[in-house]
């Protein structure tokens, strides 16, 4: 990880629709949240649905730009128009319904598809095309029609239509939300694998909170502000908090939780299967 | 008398092209009424179509299909009248909503069973009740409502018919953790309220075992395994191993049982493994830890 930061929000903040356009000020999504993403990190941010994490997402590749407060993204201003092709060849977005997000008849040609619009030229085309369907395990289909394969197969296609443009970052707005526990694997793995093999930036939106668990550190939003942003050991050992607005903590975590609160005393910030039982193993083996 | 019941059912797409498959494989299930069965498989094992069956939706390749002890392809007149009596939600079913006000969209089924509009009326407020769908949202339009509340005017539609059988396929997906648990509760107070049999195909395990009292475990276009919610998690390696997803709790005792710490009893929730855990204390030191759990 570098000190270079990928994503810079300060005092960001974003209503839908503004009093200059003539429309109603709908309320505020996102009331002045401050988040630094450094180069490299793996960022899930979690919240309940309207709490505003797909807004901010959508401001980190310039689809939305701030009512107020900036964001920058690789340096560069949002609002800066001219430099918007800079910020979404280095930012790309992975949407939650994989059927909306391909465009060609042939895997290949849809992978190639952001590197044509770029100019890339097509033997340049061609390598980076197998390279990204290869990183993503799918070389094997690029021949194929996207609409027969799975939806977790489908994922891993938008991912390499993504990498082929070699972005610093990665933003993924609930990409498991309609996969099957098969292909949610496939997708978290290969999320992963890009970050830690390739060491590109993700920033990664889920209602799972066992995919949250596995990333580096967690961004907890609540009604358009930043409420918790920690590792997530930490940010899941805040049972009650969580659990108020609306959201909820791995299993282990809970289990935890629930026994200390009948005078056990095991440490609060397990997160993982394997911590939960080596803890459960002391407290339970013969004395 | 079984309520649904299946004897020898295949169904193959396809059958005589070049993509031909099996897609359900000889399965003989009986559900009984009051039920709530949880139908788990992967992509492709084999659970949409067999669902699809329930309500006449697909007709067998081979084998039979029993409403009420009736062969629901037998003659005529069994059919439209099996659509009221087996209600079928669809995957993000927000999306089949159509109407101009929620009170409309959810009385669009009962106005097709030809009730007198004091009926339908009835069934419509009922039902709006049991799901929280206050009066001022049933005047508005369904297209203002919030995803979670959009979902709910969509599955009151199909609980306004009375249907005996409610069959949903994935009703959380794409919901945050508190949108689940909310239509997961109103599902089971409509069970309990109405003594309806309820299906729900869903990928979590976890909300499974906390709702289900019989899971159907299809795999491979076959019946793995229809038993009682302990049962099915008492094989939890081999349910891993089709690649489904076994609760974080089940992974965690398994691991226990490995290092001889065993427990008499499948756990597959929390609150379960709560108690056990404390019960196994106590007993070892005889002391209680927690007077009330």
């Amino acid at each position: 990880m570098s000190d270079e930061s990928i994503i810079s929000a300060q005092e960001l903040r974003f209503s839908y629709g503004s009093p200059d356009d003539g429309k109603i000020v709908l309320d505020e999504v996102l009331k002045g949240i401050n988040i630094n993403i450094r180069s490299g990190e793996f960022v899930a941010v979690l919240g309940h649905n309207g709490s505003g994490k797909s807004t901010f997402a959508k401001h980190t590749n310039a689809i939305l730009t701030p009512s107020s407060g900036k964001i920058y993204v690789i340096g560069i201003d949002t609002k800066d128009e001219n430099r918007i092709f800079d910020i979404r060849q280095n930012v790309g977005m992975v949407f939650q319904n994989p059927d909306n997000q391909i465009v060609a008849a042939i895997v290949e040609e849809d992978v190639a598809f952001a590197l044509e619009n770029i100019g890339i030229p097509s033997d340049e085309m061609r390598k980076r095309v197998d390279e990204a369907l290869k990183t993503v395990n799918m070389y094997e289909y690029r021949e194929h029609s996207p609409h027969k394969l799975s939806g977790g197969q489908k994922q891993r296609i938008t991912i390499a239509g993504i990498i082929a443009m070699r972005p610093k970052c990665i933003v993924l707005d609930e990409p498991t939300a309609m996969l099957d526990p098969a292909g949610r694997r496939d997708v978290i793995e290969t999320i992963k694998m890009l970050n830690r093999q390739y060491g590109i930036t993700v920033v990664l939106i889920t209602h799972y909170m066992d995919e949250a668990a596995k990333t580096d550190r967690v961004i907890v939003m609540d009604s358009g502000t930043v409420i918790l942003d920690d590792i997530p050991s930490q940010v899941f050992s805040n049972v009650e908090l969580l659990k108020k607005i609306g959201l909820n903590v791995p299993q282990v975590t809970e289990l935890v939780y629930e026994l200390n609160k009948c005078g056990l005393n095991l440490d609060s910030h397990i997160i993982t299967e394997e911590e939960c039982v080596n803890a459960l193993k002391t407290i339970l083996k013969e004395e | 008398m079984a309520i649904l019941r299946t004897e020898n059912l295949t169904y193959i797409y396809g059958e005589g092209t070049p993509f031909q498959k099996t897609a359900v494989d000889n399965v003989t299930l009986e559900i009984q009424k009051g039920e709530i069965i949880g139908v788990i498989g992967h992509t492709g094992s084999g659970k949409s179509t067999l669902i699809q069956h329930f309500n006449g939706l697909l007709k067998p390749t081979s084998g039979k299909v029993f409403f009420n002890g009736v062969d629901i392809w037998a003659g005529k007149k069994v059919l439209p009248d099996l659509r009221f009596k087996v209600g079928l939600v669809f995957q993000y079913p927000e999306y089949q909503i159509f109407e101009e006000t929620v009170y409309k969209d959810i009385a669009y089924g009962p106005s097709n069973m030809k009730l007198d509009k004091d009926e339908i009326k009835r069934c419509v407020t009922e039902t709006a009740d049991i799901l929280g769908i206050t009066s001022d949202m049933l005047n508005r339009s369904p297209f203002e409502l919030s995803g979670g509340q959009k979902r709910r005017v969509a599955i009151a539609g199909v609980m306004a018919m009375r249907p005996e059988v409610l069959i949903l396929d994935e009703p959380t997906a794409g919901l945050d953790p508190r949108g689940r648990y909310t239509i997961l509760e109103l599902i089971k107070k409509y069970n309990k309220t109405t003594g309806c049999t309820v299906l729900i195909v869903s990928h979590s395990m976890e909300d499974m075992a906390e709702y289900a009292q019989r899971i159907i475990v299809m795999n491979q276009s076959g019946l793995f395994c229809f038993d009682k919610t302990a049962d099915v998690f008492a094989r939890s390696e081999e349910i891993s191993q089709m690649g489904l997803d076994v609760p974080q709790i089940t992974k965690v005792f398994n691991e226990l049982k490995k290092s001889g710490i065993v427990f008499d009893d499948e756990i597959y929730t929390v609150r379960y493994a709560k108690e056990k855990i404390l019960e196994y204390i106590s007993r070892r030191d005889g002391t209680g830890l927690c007077s009330k759990i």
